[in-house]
């Protein structure tokens, strides 16, 4: 149990390099407390499953420093770490049977007979895994595989934290939700640090207290569930988080006013002048704007489309050629094709070079 | 009724199969099948004798020693050359330039002919002007593989695992290749030692290349024929006559067809059966207790 500390950590696949674009993972720092439950979210590719063969000690980092509370485990091989890994695909021992698969951990790092048997049958129960216990691996379900991955994971109860890349990829839907929750129920009882990769952003959120987002080997944001949703501090955070995700307009900035393809709206802070070259866009959720008869108060657009997605609806508006997306109550009717959009001020933000920028109340 | 009619145009589409499997297999080996049968004095005359030849040839001495030669060699090839073959594997690079740098100086004996390695060894090995022969004699050592059996045993199963230990290696190599590396990973993970990845990821992974590299290795180690005939001729003695010699002698030789036929066909069946039982047991291997519970 212990604190995980990243320190100015950057690795590059092919060796140190004075060039940034060949970092698979760019320089970070980033603390993870002892007994968090977090989410790395990222689209493929973005560093994610580096990050945590990092800290598990798979690969050795370009650079920097890889702390478990203040000791430097930098160089630290993987197997003396005492960190548990999961991964994408089951990866069973295929001679073996559930029950020495399961064990296979405890047995490498010399417990008992009698300490292994009652933890590896707890767990196969716990796992709906009891019914195989003494059959061999390889004659099971990916699903019953990947879950036996999944008890070597979890059966040993003192380690520094457990690491889950993508593991639910191959079990379906149903199943998914179960393990979820049950993985939930793990991390209350017994307080293991646990990171949980993923590109599925129901996934992290529902599982993390606090979501670390990357991109293109960057960390673009961290932060609470809420946090992400309410103030992404990237427009990457605002287009990946959500269904759909932000609205993401161009825009002229003057003070607390912000001009979008011609038209005006008030914001609720005032924001200094940006300089020419910057990019200054507004970024509304869907969900915080809505729409009015034409005519009213508002920006004119013209309605595209509307989906019915069962719990509300979504259009698609036009304002001149940009489209916007707009959450409506179920009931919500529009008549015609023309309508005026509103904009909820308390929750628009304004982001400069894709990066949030906080504004100044009046 | 159109049913029927496509059915009897579907005859002709396995005809040329027919043909090719016929002119290939059925009728050389009922050649054979009907020499076997018979015994002949010339002439083209044929005597029907049964099952006499094989009678013969299930009490003759000969046979008895040419066969348990014959387990004995491919007994000792197995041994030698699957381990050493899977150790091979095992030290192979997994990447950079050394791959194909080994696997180039792996696979360059498979492509030498049979006589050609035969010639090679049949000269390395000689006393007088052979590299290896010479040297063992200047040492001290009593090394002449037409005058020792042992010597010449020993030859003959140092060229075989010098010729053949590649085609194991790079099976077991394919094989190793194949595994991904999130098993590495996880063994590392479960603290797992070297002894337990072997043990339980990569032999598990390479069962069916090995299956293929023993099926191979013996079925060619039992049919060998020209590299013996080369070096040794089946001497000293009759120390190195493995059945294929003993087959030719017995056929070309002495010109005994009907004894020679029915050598052949019970060799053919002991390979046939061998391989099946070979096959069956590595299949089964992983099986094993597999229902012990549930």
């Amino acid at each position: 149990m212990a604190n995980i500390t990243l320190k100015e950590i950057a690795h590059s696949y092919t060796g140190y390099s004075d060039n940034p674009d060949d970092y698979a993972l760019k320089k970070l720092n980033l603390t993870w407390r002892d007994g968090g439950a977090y989410a790395l979210l990222g689209p493929s590719g973005c560093g994610k499953t580096t990050l945590l063969n990092i800290i598990s000690g798979l690969l050795t980092p370009t650079s920097g420093q890889v702390l478990f509370n203040d000791e430097d485990v930098t160089h630290l091989p993987t197997e003396k770490r005492n960190i548990a890994q999961i991964f994408q695909f089951p990866v069973i021992y295929d001679t073996m049977t559930v029950f020495q698969n399961l064990a296979f951990p405890l047995k490498n790092r010399g417990r008992t007979k009698t300490e292994i048997e009652p933890r590896v049958i707890q767990l196969a129960n716990m796992l709906g895994l009891e019914k195989d216990l003494y059959t061999k691996a390889q004659h099971l379900t990916a699903d019953a595989k990947q879950k036996i991955s999944l008890g070597r994971g979890l059966i040993r109860q003192s380690v520094n934290a457990i690491l889950f890349d993508e593991p639910l990829t191959v079990i379906d839907p149903q199943l998914k939700w179960e393990l979820r929750s049950q993985l939930k129920y793990l991390h209350k009882q017994f307080g293991f640090t646990m990171i949980y990769v993923t590109h599925d952003q129901t996934e992290a959120l529902t599982f993390a207290d606090e979501v670390i987002v990357m991109y293109e080997g960057e960390i673009v944001q961290v932060g609470t569930p809420e946090a992400l949703f309410e103030r992404p501090a990237h427009t990457f955070v605002g287009y990946f988080i959500g269904s759909p995700g932000m609205n993401i307009a161009p825009c002229e900035l003057h003070g607390n006013r912000a001009v979008i393809e011609g038209h005006e709206i008030t914001l609720d802070c005032s924001y200094r002048e940006q300089p020419a070259s910057a990019k200054v866009e507004v970024g509304i959720r869907p969900e915080y704007l809505s729409l009015a008869g034409p005519g009213q108060a508002g920006l004119p657009v013209k309605i595209v489309k509307v989906d019915d997605i069962g719990r509300h609806k979504i259009a698609r508006v036009a304002l001149n050629s940009r489209e916007f997306h707009v959450v409506m109550p179920e009931l919500a009717s529009m008549t015609g094709d023309q309508a005026s959009l509103i904009f909820d001020t308390a929750h628009t933000n304004i982001y400069v070079n894709d990066h949030l920028i906080a504004g100044e109340q009046p | 009724m159109i049913a029927k009619q496509t059915n009897q145009k579907a005859w002709f589409m396995v005809l040329p199969v027919f043909l090719v499997v016929a002119f290939s297999a059925v009728i050389p080996l009922m050649t054979v099948v009907n020499y076997s049968f018979q015994d002949t004095f010339g002439n083209n005359q044929f005597f029907w004798v049964g099952i006499d030849w094989f009678k013969d040839l299930m009490h003759s001495e000969r046979f008895h020693d040419a066969f348990l030669r014959q387990l004995l060699f491919s007994g000792i090839i197995l041994m030698i050359e699957v381990p050493l073959g899977i150790f091979i594997a095992l030290a192979m690079p997994k990447k950079g330039w050394g791959v194909p740098v080994c696997l180039i100086s792996m696979a360059l004996p498979l492509l030498i002919p049979w006589n050609v390695v035969g010639t090679i060894w049949q000269i390395f090995g000689r006393v007088d002007i052979g590299l290896l022969g010479h040297s063992l004699a200047s040492l001290g050592f009593d090394y002449n593989y037409t005058q020792e059996p042992i010597a010449a045993w020993i030859t003959i199963i140092v060229m075989d695992v010098w010729h053949w230990t590649s085609l194991v290696v790079l099976l077991a190599y394919a094989g190793l290749c194949s595994i991904p590396d999130a098993y590495y990973q996880a063994a590392k993970i479960d603290g797992a030692s070297r002894l337990s990845v072997f043990r339980y990821i990569q032999l598990p992974k390479m069962q069916r290349v090995l299956l293929i590299a023993i099926l191979l290795r013996f079925m060619d180690s039992f049919m060998i024929y020209t590299e013996p005939f080369v070096i040794t001729g089946g001497g000293p003695g009759n120390s190195t006559t493995f059945m294929s010699i003993d087959l030719v002698k017995m056929a070309i030789g002495q010109f005994d067809l009907g004894p020679a036929a029915a050598m052949s066909l019970v060799y053919f069946l002991v390979i046939l059966l061998l391989s099946w039982v070979f096959y069956t047991v590595m299949s089964n291997i992983g099986e094993e207790s597999s229902n012990g519970g549930a």
